[in-house]
């Protein structure tokens, strides 16, 4: 991957002329720590209707108060990833309205991504006291006279006639330990701040000191509903990067089994949504049909939730007898119980009323936020990675990326609908013609990448899942950067969600379908 | 009148693991003699309690969903009287403590695990609650909950099968058997850990905030 070094002070003209030149959707905003380089940020763009792509950096040698101009007005996602970067960096974003930290606790020292963080107990010990929650937005601005001397400004999140109230972490709509803090006016949400970092393990510092193998196990547990195709990503960039050609069975294997994983994941998503409603009926059938899938992978894999199926050069196992003629029974199966579900639950005037028209996404809006996915999707941004960068098998099967256009909770979930009957076609098509052949490749024993970076992405089961790790010939990676799928669902919230009733916050949050492992890594 | 060994419908006595440390329980509470009527009285009682453990819904990551398939239609833990979960921690009899436990998410535990009413549990299920699992060596994981909280039952598993999940909450009733309910509970949390601070909101500057800022 082809990066381009700019100076801080041209960052902003050459992004916003970028931006103007249909370079619309920010894939990625990496934080990066060069050493004696200096700190740094690394921009992944692409034009969303030409798919190409442009990798920008720059970076401040100033590792004290280290300052870059912000892109939030360019790119409205920008607002959390540079948050992202701020705490795991400390690199301070000029101009940025909201310079608070994103995944730690607000009391935590230091850094934790920076080269020479120091990660002794003694500093940050286990904090047995609730975290105070600031209510004080940090931004900063450059003094014209000093040059890029950052003054910062302090301003309140929340006003004082406000009326908060706290969600989460530990609640059940929201599909993990995420937590909001929601301003309201009668039953109005005015205003959402997001606090995320619950369950954020630093899997991409932990990477840092690991082998490549080693890194494959991290994968799947970002978002364990797309552990197949988070794993996928992974070797696909590292074998991207040693130039090792995967076999056609090996090729087969995968796409079918990324494919079960995305039925899988929009069951899930069906049944949670259909029990977050209070439809706890419809939650038993989707976990039912879903069993269903476990079983399929158990046979093969050994794992139900967690399967560690793809290994760098292939697949860890090979598929065993009969098992083609399983998934076969299993998709005749699940069409006939979708139409039971849909039946049952998605045309249930119920749901109609509760979801049709709420929080609805514009089109520019969700290319703006990067919200991939069914979400994008639904919005009509034809943002499937299958169909932008075809991957494994994705360039020869025939199927139809599934579009809406209302871009409303409803759209969503019958979104979900549409993809799992296009899932089901993929792997129609390919169960009959699984090439004979080896499943996996030899590999050395220990793996080197080559010095450089790379980047690898698809289609996880709610949006663009990338890989970015820069080499610098060694053992270990010298930074792995993983594209959280949910980040960006999360980062539209407060605008969709703007002048909603609160109820619809859990219908939003389910049909969202973010899994909150993925967006705090 | 003395305790007899805790013996469940679903699995033979013999085949559960770890009897021992039950039959250890046993004898240090058959030291001192038991009145008929409270002893009959708490026979009756742990069967009540140990065929309805409601659960808290708390789940951090994967061993969260596995969890709820154990609540789905195949595995089905309503059959051993784990009937429903509570979202709330004061209607709730045990936490399944199901994924990794952050430096953040850590007093947030704290709190719900003070919340609930006595007596209490709490279940460790998976590789991240016992001991950090694969996270470990992380700057933001608590390498196991049992660094703060007392752990009545671990269910290893990255994540755990629900069938493993099953044979743990099975562990658990048996525990809760072995426990007189008139005086001398096995475990009771002392009232001076629980805190009661309040969560602060605040508009002032908070200390570790300026401190990084340098």
């Amino acid at each position: 991957m082809e990066l381009e070094f700019i100076d801080k002070k041209e960052l902003r003209t050459k992004l916003k002329e970028l931006r103007n030149s249909g370079m619309d959707f920010l894939r990625e905003l990496i934080g990066m720590d060069w050493g004696d380089e200096g700190l740094g940020v690394i921009y992944l763009l692409e034009n969303s209707t030409t798919h190409e792509n442009v990798g920008i950096a720059v970076r401040t040698t100033d590792r004290k108060k280290p300052t870059i101009p912000t892109v939030c007005d360019l790119w409205k996602v920008a607002e959390l990833y540079e948050r992202e970067v701020y705490d795991f960096y400390g690199i301070r974003f000029t101009g940025h309205p909201d310079m608070r930290r994103l995944f730690l606790r607000n009391d935590w020292v230091g850094y934790p991504l920076r080269k020479d963080y120091n990660p002794s107990e003694a500093i940050n010990p286990i904090r047995l006291t609730s975290e105070p929650s600031e209510d004080l937005q940090r931004s900063y601005e450059i003094e014209e006279e000093k040059e890029f001397e950052a003054i910062a400004k302090r301003e309140n999140f929340m006003h004082v006639d406000e009326y908060v109230i706290n969600i989460g972490p530990q609640h059940p709509a929201t599909h993990g330990v995420l937590r909001f803090r929601l301003a309201l006016a009668g039953e109005e949400i005015r205003k959402i701040d997001i606090h995320c970092g619950y369950i954020h393990r630093g899997i991409e510092k932990l990477c840092e000191s690991k082998s490549y193998p080693q890194l494959l196990a991290f994968t799947d547990r970002l978002d364990y509903l797309s552990a197949h195709q988070n794993r996928h990503a992974m070797c696909m960039c590292i074998e991207k990067a040693i130039g090792l050609d995967v076999t056609p069975r090996a090729q087969y294997l995968r796409t079918i089994m990324d494919e079960l994983q995305r039925i899988d994941s929009h069951l899930l998503m069906l049944s949670c949504a259909a029990m977050d409603l209070g439809a706890l009926t419809a939650f038993i059938y989707g976990f039912r049909d879903r069993e269903k899938i476990l079983d399929i992978f158990e046979e093969v894999t050994g794992g139900r939730l967690i399967q560690n199926y793809n290994i760098i050069g292939g697949v860890q196992a090979d598929i065993t007898p009969g098992w083609e003629n399983k998934v076969k029974e299993y998709c005749t199966y699940q069409i006939d119980k979708i139409k039971e579900f849909e039946d049952l639950f998605v045309n249930c005037i119920i749901t109609r009323n509760r979801m049709r028209g709420v929080s609805p996404l514009s089109l520019e809006d969700a290319i703006s936020y990067g919200a991939t996915g069914c979400t994008g999707r639904a919005a009509g941004w034809a943002c499937d990675v299958r169909k932008r960068h075809p991957y494994a098998l994705y360039g020869e099967v025939e199927f139809k990326e599934a579009l809406r256009t209302h871009g409303d909770s409803y759209d969503r979930m019958l979104l979900r609908i549409d993809e799992i009957k296009e899932s089901v076609s993929i792997i129609r098509q390919l169960i009959d013609n699984i090439p004979a052949g080896e499943f996996k490749q030899k590999t050395k024993p220990i793996i080197k990448l080559p010095e450089g970076r790379f980047f690898a992405a698809v289609e996880g089961s709610r949006g663009e899942f990338g890989v970015f790790i820069e080499s610098h010939g060694e053992r270990e990676p010298y930074r792995v950067k993983f594209r959280s799928m949910g980040l960006p669902l999360v980062a539209c919230m407060h605008k969709i969600l703007k002048g909603c009733k609160i109820a619809d916050l859990i219908t939003t949050g389910a049909t969202l379908d973010y899994v909150i492992p993925d967006i705090d890594r | 009148m003395e305790m007899k060994k805790p013996v469940i419908k679903s699995i033979p006595y013999e085949e559960f693991k770890d009897n021992e440390t039950l039959e250890a329980l046993v004898k240090e509470l058959n030291k001192e003699r038991t009145n008929v009527v409270v002893g009959a009285l708490d026979d009756l009682i742990n069967w009540g309690r140990s065929n309805s453990l409601w659960s808290l819904t708390f789940a951090t990551s994967c061993c969260g969903i596995e969890f709820m398939s154990v609540g789905a239609a195949r595995y089905d833990f309503a059959r051993f009287g784990f009937e429903v979960t509570r979202n709330s921690p004061r209607q709730a009899d045990l936490i399944m403590v199901a994924g990794t436990i952050t430096h953040k998410m850590a007093p947030v535990l704290k709190r719900l695990y003070d919340q609930m009413a006595e007596p209490k549990y709490v279940v460790a299920v998976g590789g991240c609650a016992i001991s950090g699992g694969p996270f470990k060596g992380s700057y933001h994981v608590v390498n196991g909950v049992d660094k703060f909280l007392p752990v009545d039952v671990y269910i290893p598993g990255c994540p755990p099968r629900p069938e493993a999940i099953l044979y743990g909450m099975m562990q658990l009733q048996r525990k809760v058997k072995v426990e007189k309910f008139f005086g001398g509970k096995n475990i009771q949390q002392d009232p001076r850990e629980v805190r009661r601070e309040p969560i602060t909101v605040t508009n002032a500057p908070v200390e570790g905030c300026e401190k990084c800022e340098g």
